[in-house]
């Protein structure tokens, strides 16, 4: 092992070498740590890594991470989230002092203190956190724990101090634990202080919105010292920080976000403050005091404890760029948000003062203390506070009691600062989660529609359009409406309660008047509750409207009753067109399509009416019958391509349950019957019309197959692009050539046809022009360049999407309307389908991979509102002829400061809608005008955040961004580079084309995957794999459960990549493995079976078959990339010295290449635009 | 000045009338769109029909105006002219006409679309009656009347 990766080597403080437990928990830790690692020193890197291994311990880390496997975007799922805490919290009823702090009984002697408040807050909270949290519950549960010690600790120590305590916590919600460790460090001297010390820290840290409710005590008391405590010892304050455990905030956060003054004013009320402070002190300030100490230990931290103060940490932390006093604020609002890392140490190691030299010597300090704090994946991210450098320096230099708790109270509202020319390695779990929808509190118990089905790009609505302006920030939504779910509410009731003037469905949002009325949220108009609604389904009981499901969720399906079809469900219908010419014979597409219908033509949804069809044409169309009554099908050819016509009005489409063995028998004989074709000519045009004089009578899905370019019959085209010409600044030929293919779409959306396209080129095929008929039918493009059946992987990969395609869920003759509360309106959508009228979409087909995005505009200002809502309606028939609506319903709150629009913005959502409009900039206009439009409204966004926050204009050496957006200038950066805006690399068109059609169409998580690959470095899994193996043999089926290692996500840039190591790379539909040249042999033979990176081809593809834990384990974790994917990616192994590490290194974007900047100098450019 | 003044005008006058009432089609029709009362498909399709003939029809006028020598009026109308011209050409190879169904719910065309029909409408209406100006004093031009001898008039009073 060590051999393999000394970077894993246990940290100090960790008495046994890394087993099961540190695995468990720690390796996620471990693999942020990486993150953090500057570009500095090896030495440095060493030491960073390390102080994630301490993390690990920290509980919340362990149930965090499960979650965050299901889905790498978002924070962990409630659900998950939610497991874990409990499981944890048995063992906490013991003593706290024993038990690593997130094991920690939760702070029952804290409830004395607040008394109701914190009892009334644990128990809502939790209750709270699970509803509350499902849009994005991470963080908050896990954290509980580590708080939970907190209070104990209070409790135990010092009556009083225990208000202070908890506020800390609050405050600094996730603070990692590297950061408390360093703070540790160097507050060490001062710990006598360290009341006071806590004092002052606490204040920046405590704006945190969400927990205060808990702890409004002890924030009150927090705020009103701070100063003192400052002027005591402002260094001191990072004992603070650790000293709470944030547990409770976790629970609790969300909701209370909006109202923090509130809070606080009713929190100071109290009079513990004066008593508590002496206490504090006191007990901090006194080292002796056992029991102080053990609180602190406990409480704090852990952090503190954590690492061998002077060693591992401090590399990590080093934070030289700020006074040391600097450092202990900034980095205990992680520290908190890290579970504390390991209580266990001694504090005396962890107070042992901090070596000054290391402060002072590490030059690139600014950057690594952000990634130290980072680390905390779940955690931090909504509370964190990502380090608001700028504040740091000024207002820590010199204490000024102002400065602080400016700063504090800016955490505390979340809006935090980071100076990206100072943080370069901006990628962390800090940045990564979205912001959390903070509901005022009359919702504050609604559930808002799951992240990952719909966005806003701002989770704060600008209550004008002027002041939207203001920001810069696209406003909009981005929407996958069909989403595969796992728990639907699924609903069947006579009448659909609707708001009778907007057609709004009820949703969890809406206003009770009494129980007799409601109040849409939408158009707010009154509306009567029929009788009904008060019978609760689920319990059978009357009376409680608020139970119903449809108040309850707001992601629900209804089985709609008659009057919502024009005419009976339609059932499945299915076309194939086959192009059989001769390049499609040479690439051999048909016999892999072919089988892979005749395995999956059971399992393609549909009831008992489903009926297929099949065509095929090359210069002619040639039709199926297969009528009753025939053994085999007959053929019938179409000779008159100019005017198709239908050779006979039955049996070409047919039941597929009456006649399953003629439609084998013809899928088994269609590859071979053309295989000695050699007719070039195309006519996928007749071939067009005659499939939708087929279709038109019902409705249905047309999937047509396509190898070249259709050159007979109506549509024909000409090659457009010039191969010479495919790194030209200009891109031209984007648009389509002709109107055919777009007037065939819109005649197939009007008779609920739709077409999808699989494009399976050898040369030039014009996408731009054929993806037409996809484009405005509500269907989809797959594209498979140069397909060939002599090369496996591309095989393999078109079978498993294409077997997809069968078996996917799918929905016919739908329509989706958007609608927006009063003052907003739909401007522009973006996606494949026809807007038939303002707010509807028609959609012919709805598949669960399309994604949506809408553009939205001010109709009147937002002023007198407090809430905005988007409810998208999805009415679809299913594939067993039953018509539903889905209705998935989204509430923002409404605000008018300008900071807080900033500081709520949704990176992801915000570059997936930018992505779209980028696309019809480049469609509209020419490519190097989405390219500017890029690089224009990231620096437009960036000089609005400045003026938003007052900073003095003029160049200067920061680039200070909202945390909301740190990662907004590294994915447009991303974008810049991406196949679809790239210029000065060859593109072929179709491929540019398709990519952009990939913007518009693919779901947020997966188009952030395509534009922004996920690269993990893979030994902690390789690591995890020994050690469990070594460690728990004789539980194999513990270990099978056992959570793998949340592995830190590294930023594409080859500065991270090591020759030692193992790289995965998740592109989307491709996972990379990129194998360094001096991985040790024993860990290739172990994970990919070969003993020695030679022995690799230059193409390899498909993970190897070894029998090894190493090998089971990166299995597992790439299962877990693929579990939000439509289909498992293709998994490419590509070795250090291969021809195909091209491939791979094109993918690191933040590097530089021949015509584009790297991530540094694109910010520096950006620094210099900002005026 | 193949057609006397007169004839010229009255034609001016019966195309900006017919336009006039065309652009009043247009804009019940699109606010019928944007009502929801329509569908895009069929909305733009009956708008298309008419782009040509109304692009047409002025533009004849234009030519009948210079042919008749009316130079100033025919200022007047060629930038008109030449705007329809620039909106029909400058579609895009897939675009379906001037209002294409696909595009008119996006980027807020659909109110591109009605403020222009508004802005025509202004246009033509004050056309309108600089036409019916024009066509009055051609008529009085060619009519003698002798205007101050009427002592009938002003023994009115």
């Amino acid at each position: 092992m060590s051999a393999y990766n000394p970077n894993f080597v246990p940290p100090a403080h960790a008495p046994v070498p890394l087993n099961g437990n540190n695995l468990v928990n720690g390796l996620p830790g471990a693999g942020q740590q990486q993150h953090p690692q500057p570009p500095p020193s090896a030495a440095q890197q060493y030491l960073a890594q390390k102080q994630p291994q301490q993390f690990q311990q920290a509980p919340p880390a362990a149930g965090a991470y499960p979650g965050a496997a299901a889905n790498k975007f978002l924070p962990p799922t409630s659900a998950v989230v939610g497991g874990p805490p409990p499981l944890q919290l048995p063992p906490s009823t013991v003593p706290p002092s024993t038990l690593p702090p997130h094991l920690r009984p939760p702070p029952t002697t804290n409830a004395n203190v607040n008394g109701p408040i914190t009892n009334g807050s644990n128990g809502a909270s939790s209750a709270n956190s699970s509803r509350t949290a499902s849009p994005r519950p991470m963080g908050a549960q896990p954290q509980q724990q580590p708080y939970g010690q907190g209070p104990v600790a209070a409790a135990l120590g010092n009556p009083p101090r225990a208000s202070p305590l908890p506020t800390s916590q609050q405050q600094q919600p996730a603070v990692a634990n590297l950061t408390n460790s360093m703070q540790n460090l160097n507050l060490i001297p001062n710990r006598t202080n360290g009341a006071t010390g806590s004092g002052s820290a606490l204040p920046p840290q405590q704006q945190y919105p969400q927990q205060k409710d808990y702890r409004s005590l002890g924030v009150a008391m927090a705020q009103a010292r701070p100063p003192q405590f400052i002027d005591d010892k402002g260094t001191t304050s990072g004992i603070a920080p650790n000293v709470m455990p944030s547990p409770f905030s976790g629970q609790k956060p969300p909701n209370l976000g909006p109202l923090p003054s509130k809070m606080f004013g009713t929190a100071a009320t109290p009079d513990r403050p004066a008593p508590p402070l002496a206490g504090q002190r006191v007990a901090y300030g006194v080292p002796p005091p056992p029991s102080t100490e053990q609180q602190n230990q406990q409480n704090n931290n852990p952090q503190k404890a954590a690492p061998p103060p002077g060693t591992a940490w401090p590399a990590g932390i080093q934070s030289p760029q700020s006074p040391p006093t600097q450092q202990v604020q900034q980095p205990s609002p992680y520290a908190q948000a890290y579970p504390p890392p390991l209580q266990q140490q001694p504090l005396p190691p962890a107070v042992q003062p901090p070596p000054p030299g290391m402060f002072g010597t590490q030059p690139t300090g600014a950057p690594l203390q952000y990634q130290a704090q980072a680390p905390p994946q779940a955690y931090g991210q909504q509370q964190l506070p990502v380090q608001p450098q700028l504040a740091g320096p000024a207002a820590f230099g010199s204490p000024a009691p102002l400065n602080v708790a400016q700063q504090g109270f800016s955490r505390l509202w979340g809006q935090d600062t980071i100076d990206l020319m100072q943080n370069r390695h901006i990628l962390s779990p800090a940045t990564l989660p979205p912001p959390k929808v903070v509901l005022h509190n009359q919702f504050h118990e609604s559930i808002n529609c799951s992240p990952s089905i719909m966005r806003c790009t701002l989770t704060k609505i600008p209550e004008s359009n002027s002041l939207l302006q203001k920001s810069r920030l696209p406003l909009g939504i981005v929407i996958h409406p069909f989403r595969d779910v796992n728990s639907l509410p699924v609903i069947q009731c006579i009448n659909i309660v609707r708001c009778r003037l907007c057609r709004t469905y009820i949703n969890p949002f809406v206003y009770f008047v009494d129980s007799k009325m409601w109040k849409c949220n939408l158009c707010y108009r009154v509306n009567e509750l029929p009788d009904d609604f008060q019978f609760d389904p689920a319990t059978k009981t009357y009376g409680d409207v608020t139970r119903r499901p449809e108040v309850r969720s707001s992601t629900i399906e209804f089985i709609a009753p008659s009057e919502y079809m024009l005419r009976p469900p339609q059932p499945a219908m299915y076309l194939f067109l086959f192009d059989v010419s001769i390049i499609a014979q040479q690439s051999g597409y048909l016999e892999a399509a072919c089988a892979v219908l005749n395995r999956h033509l059971d399992e393609m949804p549909g009831d008992a009416r489903t009926q297929v069809g099949f065509i095929c044409f090359d210069s002619f169309v040639h039709f199926y019958s297969m009528a009753e009554g025939l053994n085999q099908p007959h053929e019938m050819t179409l000779l008159d391509i100019e005017d198709p016509f239908l050779p006979r009005p039955d049996s070409l489409l047919v039941n597929l349950k009456e006649c399953k063995e003629l439609v084998r028998d013809l899928l088994k004989q269609l590859p071979k019957r053309f295989a000695h074709t050699h007719d070039p000519g195309s006519a996928l045009g007749a071939a067009l019309q005659v499939a939708f004089k087929l279709m038109q009578a019902s409705g249905g899905r047309i999937t047509v197959f396509q190898s070249c370019l259709p050159n007979k019959g109506p549509g024909a085209l000409e090659p457009r692009e010039d191969p010479n010409n495919r790194s030209a600044k200009d891109v031209a030929h984007l648009n389509p050539a002709t109107d055919f293919y777009k007037r065939f779409a819109l005649e197939c959306s009007g008779y609920q046809v739709a077409c999808d396209l699989f494009l399976m080129n050898q040369q030039y095929s014009d996408m731009a022009t054929i993806s037409g008929i996809s484009k405005h039918s509500g269907g989809c493009v797959h594209h498979f360049p140069l397909y060939q059946k002599t090369k496996p992987h591309m095989v393999d990969s078109f079978r498993t999407c294409f077997k997809r395609y069968l078996t996917r869920k799918i929905g016919f003759e739908a329509v989706m309307r958007i609608r927006c509360t009063r003052g907003l309106q739909v401007h522009t959508f973006h996606g494949n389908f026809f807007v038939r009228s303002t707010d509807l979409l028609s959609l012919p087909n709805v598949n669960p991979d399309a994604g949506y995005g809408m553009q939205i505009s001010y109709d009147e200002s937002l002023t007198d509102v407090k809430t905005i809502c988007f409810q998208a309606a999805l009415l679809y028939t299913n594939s067993e002829g039953e018509r539903r609506i889905r209705v998935h319903t989204v509430c923002l709150p409404v605000t008018a400061s300008l900071p807080e629009v900033m500081h709520s913005a949704d990176t992801e959502a915000i570059v997936g809608l930018l992505s779209k409009m980028a696309v019809d900039r480049s469609v509209a206009s020419n490519l190097s005008d989405a390219r500017d439009a890029f690089i224009n409204a990231t620096i437009d966004v960036f000089n609005s955040f400045k003026i938003a926050q007052n900073l003095p204009s003029g160049q200067s050496g920061q680039l200070i961004a909202p945390r909301s957006l740190a990662l907004l200038p590294l994915y447009i950066l991303g974008l810049l580079k991406h196949p679809a805006f790239r210029v000065g690399t060859s593109t072929r068109l179709d491929d540019r084309v398709f990519a952009m059609d990939c913007m518009k169409t693919l779901p947020l998580d997966q188009l952030m995957k395509y534009v922004y690959p996920e690269l993990y470095k893979i030994d902690a899994l390789i690591y995890h794999a020994r050690n469990s193996n070594s460690s728990t043999t004789q539980d194999d089926d513990e270990e099978e459960d056992e959570p793998l290692p949340e592995l830190p996500r590294l930023q594409l840039s080859a500065e991270h990549l090591d020759s030692r190591s193992i790289f995965l790379m998740d592109c989307g539909t491709l996972i990379m493995l990129y194998v360094g040249l001096n991985v040790p042999s024993d860990v290739l033979e172990t994970v990919l079976g070969i003993s020695s990176t030679a022995e690799l081809g230059d193409y390899v593809y498909g993970l190897p078959n070894v029998v090894s834990n190493e090998n089971d384990v990166l299995k597992r974790f790439i299962l877990r990339l693929n579990y939000d994917k439509p289909y498992s990616a293709l998994v490419q192994i590509i070795r250090d010295t291969s021809t195909a590490k091209g491939q791979f290194i094109e993918r690191l974007s933040d590097d530089r290449n021949d015509s584009s900047l790297s991530y540094y100098e694109f910010l520096q450019h950006i620094r210099a635009q900002v005026k | 000045m193949f057609l006397p003044e007169t004839a010229t005008f009255c034609i001016t006058l019966l195309v900006y009338g017919a336009i006039l009432l065309l652009l009043i089609y247009y804009v019940l029709t699109l606010a019928d769109l944007e009502c929801d009362y329509l569908n895009a498909q069929e909305c733009c399709r009956r708008l298309n029909f008419w782009v040509i003939p109304k692009f047409g029809s002025h533009a004849l006028l234009c030519v009948l105006l210079l042919l008749g020598g009316h130079w100033i009026m025919f200022l007047l109308n060629l930038p008109m002219v030449a705007w329809l011209f620039y909106e029909m050409h400058r579609q895009r190879r897939d675009s379906l006409g001037v209002y294409d169904p696909v595009d008119i719910h996006s980027r807020g065309l659909l109110k591109v679309h009605l403020r222009n029909c508004m802005i025509y409408l202004g246009y033509y209406f004050v056309m309108f009656f600089v036409a019916l100006y024009c066509l009055i004093s051609a008529l009085i031009k060619g009519d003698p009347i002798k205007r101050y001898e009427d002592d009938e008039i002003v023994t009115d009073f």
